[in-house]
């Protein structure tokens, strides 16, 4: 049963991997993507990873891969134009995938990631927690890691902003805050109108 | 009968007849929750409502229900035809799914995962590419707009709602839903989460409404700028499927806030001596109570609609990052606080 | 200190709470709905529902053919042939009312010197093809004929405002 649920999901997320960078549509390949990663949380599961892959597919899927077809249906891309240097850049393309598959070789070939190196990771009941496992460890032991990641991530968004955050000095924009704090008095006021007596 | 029993040994066919215990209650109140939108909102509007077909109106979803399915499906030109029918099926497929995590009782779940809170955010969160794929494939500017606006929107929200229910997360000190609603047993209404959580738990709730695109967060829907949103150019039975997955959803989001903030199944009365109710069934955590508290949110949905006129998009997004994100981080630290005081009942150290 | 309370008040939600209560009360007001085929509103007689071409009591139709009505109708719904007739009075020939182009303002009712054209109290008409709602002169006498009584009682109650 096992065996089936991962050829199912490995063999769609191959797929899906094969048809991201092969089909001509950006946006279907960031549905392509989108897809792949989807696939790659069950196999996880499988892994008994349960809190990893459903952060995957709450993060990835959900958030990342949202912003990132946001970008991509806002760009107005010309595939002529983007397949027109391709004979040109044939050769570059060529030595950098093979220089990258043969180091991939080389890496898993070293033996140092063969599977004799690892035990088989023993099965856990059912009532076994990973993810407060997965809490203890990484707020006890790892806790100088975390901590320096998180500011790495803070300082990597403060300065995203200051970088994006400029304020041309001709624009005309809404001040949002100062809109919701009027109150009717400031706009509006009621005056009582005296009737005129015919003459 | 024995066979009957025997049958539903299998585990398949047992699993099978758990999913349909929930999923065709919970599409028979998603159709009346549509009838009762609409009597709702027309009470408040000092009208009646739909009150022609069957008694009272009473037939009315179905009437609708019939006439969406035997409607013809027209598909835009130049629509990417897969896709466009993909979306209505990721919309409904991820809100049901979610479901399947839903605890309305102690032991009554369908399937008990002990990431079951996270599990339900990341289904919500799919349910997104549900709105991009259709508003991408219809192949319209109106559609286009608002599939902008409601992924903008809805990933917004997310981290707001995620905030707020990181408070119950550390209060619980669980992902389970189920130990969730256990934590909070044991001292009748004042032991739910609601009261060190408040404004978690009401950001959770406004949140959920945004997540939904329900009003006065509808600006996906906007019907007087978008026409219909993403989904102006379905109809039949995938507008069907889009209608189905929002309202699951809605009623997702508001059987979750009973669980999480409002005891889910437990009693008001658990602790109550006065009323001498110690024996009856009213005091006893049941699933009535579950329904009771679900639905006190679902007319809140309702009453919200009937109240609040549509936000406009910038204000919502600055109520969403400039507002809601600042109030829950300030809240988790305050409930970091009450931690650190063991604040009972509530905190309780492990 | 002002800003101060604005914005607690802002951040308790009091508009919005009072914005709820008071749909919240609406909820269990009365309600004014008028179920309409079995309730109907009362009608003023000077309703203008479909039209009608009036007879006088002879039975001879008041309509001269001066065509006022045709040259005040504003969506231009009225068409009007006119001939002779042997006893030298003019009289129409034809007289169309177009029911899908009227939008039954009632100045050929007002610009009428015979009283002849008149809209009626009759709402409820329907057509299924266009032709139906094609009124020709034959139609509208039929409409006056069937309803003389209720419109000249109309015309009468009117009469003391005129």
């Amino acid at each position: 049963m096992e065996l089936i649920i991962f050829y199912v999901f490995s063999s769609i997320l191959v797929l899906s991997a094969i048809m991201m960078i092969t089909v001509k549509n950006p946006v279907m390949a960031a549905f392509y993507l989108v897809l792949s990663f989807f696939a790659t949380a069950p196999i996880w599961l499988l892994l008994e990873a349960e809190f990893l892959a459903v952060t995957l597919v709450l993060v990835y899927v959900g958030a990342v891969m949202v912003l990132f077809l946001f970008v991509v249906m806002m760009l107005d891309i010309n595939i002529a134009t983007l397949r027109k240097g391709f004979v040109k850049m044939l050769p570059i393309g060529v030595a950098a995938a093979l220089t990258m598959l043969m180091s991939m070789i080389m890496v898993f070939n070293s033996g140092y990631f063969s599977i004799e190196k690892y035990a088989v990771p023993e099965r856990h009941s059912a009532d076994y927690n990973n993810t407060a496992e997965l809490g203890q460890i990484l707020y006890t032991e790892y806790l100088l890691h975390f901590e320096v990641a998180a500011v790495i991530l803070l300082v990597a968004i403060i300065a995203a902003i200051t970088l994006t955050h400029r304020r041309r000095a001709n624009t005309k924009h809404q001040d949002i805050d100062k809109q919701v704090r009027v109150k009717s008095s400031e706009r509006l006021k009621i005056v009582e109108v005296k009737a005129e007596k015919r003459k | 009968m024995e066979l009957i029993l025997s049958i539903y040994e299998i585990p398949l066919i047992n699993a099978l007849v758990k999913i349909v215990m929930i999923l065709v209650p919970l599409l028979l109140t998603v159709a009346y929750f549509t009838y009762f939108e609409r009597k709702v909102i027309g009470y408040m509007q000092i009208r009646i409502g739909p009150n022609r077909v069957g008694p009272r109106g009473w037939l009315q979803p179905i009437a609708d229900a019939m006439k969406l399915m035997f409607k013809e499906i027209i598909f835009p030109q130049n629509a990417s035809k897969t896709l466009f029918i993909i979306a209505p099926i990721i919309s409904i497929a991820t809100a049901l799914a979610a479901w399947a995590v839903v605890p309305f009782g102690a032991e009554l779940v369908l399937a008990e995962i002990n990431v079951s809170l996270i599990y339900i955010l990341a289904m919500t969160s799919i349910g997104v590419y549900g709105v991009i794929i259709a508003g991408w494939a219809s192949n319209s500017k109106y559609a286009i707009i608002s599939t902008l606006r409601s992924a903008a929107q809805i990933v917004s929200y997310e981290i707001a709602m995620g905030f707020a229910l990181v408070g119950v997360i550390m209060i619980s000190h669980s992902l389970n839903i189920g130990d969730i609603v256990k934590m909070q047993s044991g001292s009748g209404v004042w032991g739910w989460y609601v009261w060190p959580l408040l404004p978690l738990f009401v950001i959770y709730f406004i949140s959920g409404v945004a997540e939904t695109n329900r009003a006065p967060f509808d600006v996906a829907e906007g019907e007087s700028e978008i026409v219909a949103g993403f989904h102006v150019e379905y109809s039949g039975i995938l507008f069907a499927l889009f209608f189905l997955a929002e309202y699951a959803n809605m009623i997702l989001i508001a059987v979750l806030a009973a669980l999480l903030f409002l005891g889910g199944w437990l009693s008001p009365f658990e602790q109550v001596e006065f009323l001498n109710l110690g024996a009856s069934f009213l005091a006893g955590p049941s699933i009535i109570w579950l329904f009771a508290k679900t639905i006190i949110f679902m007319f809140l949905y309702l009453w919200f609609r009937a109240t609040f006129p549509r936000y406009r998009y910038d204000q919502i997004m600055r109520l969403g990052w400039k507002v809601f994100i600042p109030i829950t981080i300030v809240w988790i630290y305050v409930v970091g606080i009450m931690y650190y005081m063991e604040l009972s009942p509530w905190f309780v150290r492990v | 200190m002002r800003a101060l309370t604005q914005f607690f008040k802002s951040l308790f939600l009091l508009e919005l709470f009072k914005g709820l209560s008071l749909t919240g009360r609406y909820l269990f007001a009365k309600k004014f709905t008028v179920q309409y085929p079995e309730e109907k509103t009362p009608q003023s007689f000077r309703f203008r529902g479909l039209h009608a071409l009036r007879r006088y009591q002879n039975g001879e139709e008041r309509c001269i053919a001066c065509k006022l009505c045709e040259a005040v109708c504003p969506a231009m719904a009225i068409t009007i042939e006119s001939e002779e007739r042997a006893d030298g009075t003019r009289r129409t020939k034809k007289y169309d009312i177009d029911l899908t182009k009227c939008i039954f303002c009632g100045f050929c009712e007002e610009s009428c010197p015979v009283d002849s054209i008149v809209e009626t109290r009759i709402f409820e008409y329907h057509g299924e093809e266009r032709e139906d709602l094609y009124m020709t002169k034959e139609k509208l006498l039929a409409v006056g004929d069937k309803y003389e009584s209720q419109i000249s009682k109309d015309r009468g109650e009117d009469a003391s405002y005129r």
